[in-house]
């Protein structure tokens, strides 16, 4: 029991060093630290406030949820839009109405009332096979064309990505619609959804499929690692549905945390992260697009061309969430 | 026993006791509590689904470690053969593999792009996967051979031992009656082996029931992944402790199961090893097929999957040689240092008192805090969580009402609670360590010591912790590996932001990066060898 309590003691000693800390805040991110490092380092610089990142891949919301009003959580930063919609779900976020964010960040890629902000932009685009195809003007309705038979990969359609990619469907075509589109796809898949979205552009390397499924920036952070280059040189990058509303877009983004113990300068964080010099940091590091409409995207990145974006509020996606998911579980789209 | 053995050790033991079996007492309360029909909604779907994956798994992996272990340990202990000797100690290596690594490895190779597939259809030219049948590694099946590899030495280790203290005499016996060597196999040593089996295979399914990372990977959906997603997913803790109460369900059939094995096993046991002439010489042929089925599944289950991780981390060694490789070792390292340390510290008081008592009772103690071990790494999580975070929020209540500054959440929220749950979970090893080595210590020591005068603190530490070393040493080193090891309760528990090296490697293997976090998983596996090898040498002493 004397280590039990020596070890309490130290736990203690901890946490009252780290309440005591002056200017700090604490961020909790589903993001990897090295996509956001180099901008909270600018912050500091900049403020004198000191960042505390921690990062988690899993199980943040449920994290604050048991801590409750004892959360040191000031701040949340998500990678994608279905995490963003679970805090807010959960009422474990705090709204925030603030004029630098209304004016840095487009309407339809915030939250009406203030509970979330999107910080990046990524297309959920169609990659084809340069060798078997060549560069495609594909709509995501064609994914469901027979003659596309036995040639698509994608991975679990019940990944974040997907789910929001048919909940799209859904705004757009509505329920019965989407589900015989669904049937369609499913029926054209090469093999059953598995592995990530970077494992499908293999499989069009190794001739396994002729189309994948796939966000942006993948393309770029293959094109970063040599063993990959092959692969990401396999295919044409295609931004779909150009013709019509435009490219389905998801985003990453941030929250403020319910009972932020520092709430004041946690929106400064969040106004810097929405500015100029941290956008344009924020899109490059991850080979993204940023919010902020006079911010460029990164070089690689704007050598993909120009493209058109689906105009539908991010925030009419959570309404067919749910949808989205028992579609995907009827159509038994991943067995 | 002591006569006077004063009252204040038997309640530390007994508190201590209480501390280690609250999980089990969470779990079985929180699994009463109404969950928002999140579990209704579960059991109509996929609940059954879970249930029967669970279960499929735990009989395909024992029956398949059995298939394995069996005859490799039956050729060691009863046949000599070339590298007989090596392979006696080298056959316990696939247990410093983590299963979710070999599970990656395996499907890098077998895979569709994979060197093998690509290969056979350069050889045949076929051009697409519907010219040809290969079976996928990413089911029920392939889990069950992954896991089977890494998990089938438990079974090797104590069916060896059981062959081995056979007595001759039976054999002889049975030979000079006219049967043949394998005739004496299947009609007597295999049925006299039987319970050392069924000891063995229940610890395979209790590993495997634990296993999470593999079946994650695999995508097979059993009701420890459950218990995750449920938990971080839907967001209930009720449902989950559910799902979990039904783990441990199946979890305490099998210890019944195996308890009554081991019941019988005494009956058998006679304390007369062969010795070198008195095993098979094997040569031509046979000579051959048992070495060689020796190198091939000491080749599949360790040498193989090492040999690609070493060619991974030599490719990406600059990405995975920096500053946050160094950090999490050292995370790995200490808290695995402090639990073991812990359990030790723990396991001597407890067994110190069972040993010592005069009351009968006393021998309670030492079994509930052994309980922990039953408890897979999911469900430990939960069960350790629920009371500390009560325990923090009333704590923090107290100190509001006092108007003090609240303290936030010192046990739940730091490291306590990650060393307070691999604590329980890996107490039963060191129990069971020192326990063996208390029954090396005549108990006319005690004795004596009390008729010297001395105090039972005294005894303890100028008697018993002298002749008791080798097995603390043992208890470290055992209790150590597992830390290193241990992923799901890690994930669950660890402070925001805390990573060791086995979350860092299994944040790779989910990412279908392992490449660049090989380097940490061979600093696993390296560790994990160190207890093996000191482990068969002081069972061949034993021997």
């Amino acid at each position: 029991m004397r280590f039990m309590k020596r070890l309490a003691v130290l736990g203690f000693a901890c946490v009252t060093s780290m309440a005591n800390a002056a200017d700090s805040i604490t961020v909790y991110s589903y993001r990897q630290a090295f996509l956001i490092d180099p901008i909270l380092a600018d912050f500091t610089k900049e403020t004198g406030i000191k960042v505390n990142l921690v990062f988690a891949k899993q199980g943040i919301a449920e994290r604050i949820a048991r801590e409750g009003r004892l959360s040191r959580a000031d701040l949340v930063l998500t990678s994608d839009f279905s995490r963003l919609m679970e805090l807010a779900d959960r009422d474990l976020v705090a709204s925030v109405d603030s004029d630098t964010l209304q004016q840095n960040i487009p309407a339809n890629l915030r939250s009406p009332n203030g509970d979330w902000f999107a910080l990046t932009k990524r297309v959920r685009n169609i990659y084809s096979s340069k060798e078997r195809l060549g560069p495609l003007d594909i709509d995501y309705e064609d994914l469901a064309d027979p003659k596309f038979k036995g040639k698509i990969c994608t991975r679990s359609g019940k990944h974040p990505y997907n789910i929001s990619l048919v909940a799209s469907m859904i705004a757009h075509h509505g329920e019965a619609e989407t589900k015989t589109w669904l049937e369609g796809v499913k029926a054209n898949l090469a093999r059953k959804p598995q592995g990530n979205d970077r494992a499908q552009v293999k499989a069009v390397k190794e001739g396994l499929c002729d189309i994948a499924i796939g966000n942006s920036y993948y393309l770029g952070k293959m094109l970063q690692d040599p063993k990959q280059v092959p692969w990401a040189e396999a295919v044409n990058i295609n931004f779909p549905n150009q013709k019509n509303r435009g490219a389905h877009i998801n985003v990453s983004g941030m929250a403020l945390a319910k009972y932020a113990p520092e709430r004041e300068n946690a929106i400064k964080l969040m106004e810097y992260l929405s500015g100029q010099q941290a956008q344009q940091t924020y899109a490059e590091l991850n080979m993204e697009y940023p919010v902020k409409l006079d911010v460029k995207p990164s070089k690689l990145v704007a050598s993909w061309g120009d493209y058109k974006a689906d105009e539908l509020p991010i925030h009419k996606l959570a309404e067919y969430h749910g949808a989205a998911v028992k579609l995907l579980d009827q159509v038994k789209f991943d067995l | 026993m002591i006569l006077g053995f004063p009252k204040s050790w038997s309640t530390l033991s007994y508190l201590t006791a209480i501390c280690f079996a609250l999980p089990l007492g969470a779990i079985c309360i929180q699994a009463l509590v109404p969950d928002e029909a999140v579990f209704g909604h579960l059991m109509q779907t996929v609940l059954p689904t879970y249930i029967f994956n669970t279960l499929a798994l735990m009989l395909f992996v024992s029956l398949g470690a059995l298939l394995i272990a069996v005859p490799a340990a039956w050729c060691v202990a009863r046949c000599d053969f070339p590298g007989r000797n090596w392979f006696q100690w080298a056959l316990l290596l696939p247990l410093a593999m983590p299963a979710y690594v070999v599970a990656y490895v395996y499907t890098d190779l077998l895979d569709y792009a994979g060197p093998i597939q690509t290969w056979l259809r350069q050889v045949n030219g076929w051009l697409s996967p519907t010219d040809y049948y290969f079976p996928d590694v990413r089911t029920l099946g392939g889990a069950s051979v992954m896991l089977a590899l890494v998990l089938f030495p438990y079974i090797y280790l104590l069916a060896r031992t059981a062959f081995m203290e056979q007595s001759p005499s039976l054999l002889h016996a049975s030979r000079v009656m006219g049967a043949s060597p394998g005739r004496s196999f299947w009609r007597l040593n295999l049925p006299m082996a039987r319970p050392a089996l069924a000891v063995g295979a229940a610890l395979v399914a209790m590993e495997t029931a634990a296993d999470f990372a593999t079946v994650s990977y695999f995508a097979v959906p059993t009701l420890t992944t459950a218990v995750y997603d449920t938990w971080l997913g839907y967001g209930s803790l009720a449902a989950a402790a559910k799902l979990s109460a039904i783990i441990l369900l199946v979890v305490f059939c099998l210890i019944g199961a195996e308890r009554f094995a081991r019941r019988k096993q005494e009956l058998f046991q006679k304390q007369t090893p062969i010795t070198s002439h008195e095993r098979y010489g094997l040569s031509g042929y046979k000579a051959w097929l048992a070495t060689g089925y020796c190198v091939v599944l000491l080749l599949l289950a360790f040498g193989l999957p090492v040999w690609i991780l070493l060619g991974y981390a030599w490719d990406y060694f600059d990405v995975s040689w920096n500053q946050a490789f160094w950090e999490y070792s050292l995370n790995s390292l200490t808290i695995a240092l402090v639990v073991s340390l812990m359990t030790v510290v723990f396991a001597l008081l407890l067994m110190f008192v069972r040993r010592c008592s005069p009351r009968e009772v006393d021998i309670l103690p030492s079994r509930l805090a052994s309980t922990g071990y039953a408890l897979p790494g999911t469900v430990l999580a939960i069960g350790v969580l629920v009371p500390l975070s009560y325990l923090d929020f009333a704590l923090n209540d107290l100190y509001a009402y006092f108007n003090q500054v609240e303290p936030g959440l010192i046990f739940s929220g730091t490291l306590f609670v990650l060393i307070f749950a691999f604590t329980i979970r890996f107490a039963a090893i060191a129990i069971g360590s020192i326990e063996n080595s208390y029954k090396q210590i005549s108990p006319s020591l005690d004795m004596a010591s009390v008729t010297m005068g001395m105090k039972p603190s005294a005894i303890l530490s100028r008697i018993h912790l002298p002749l008791l070393r080798s097995g603390i040493f043992a208890a470290i080193l055992l209790v150590f590996i597992e830390c290193m090891k241990e992923l799901p309760a890690a994930l669950l528990l660890r402070p925001v932001g805390f990573e060791n090296l086995a979350t860092y490697v299994y944040q790779f293997v989910s990412d279908e990066q392992l490449e660049q976090g090989a380097l940490g998983a061979i600093v696993i596996v390296l560790v994990g060898l160190v207890p093996l090898i000191y482990l068969n040498r002081s069972l061949e002493q034993g021997n």
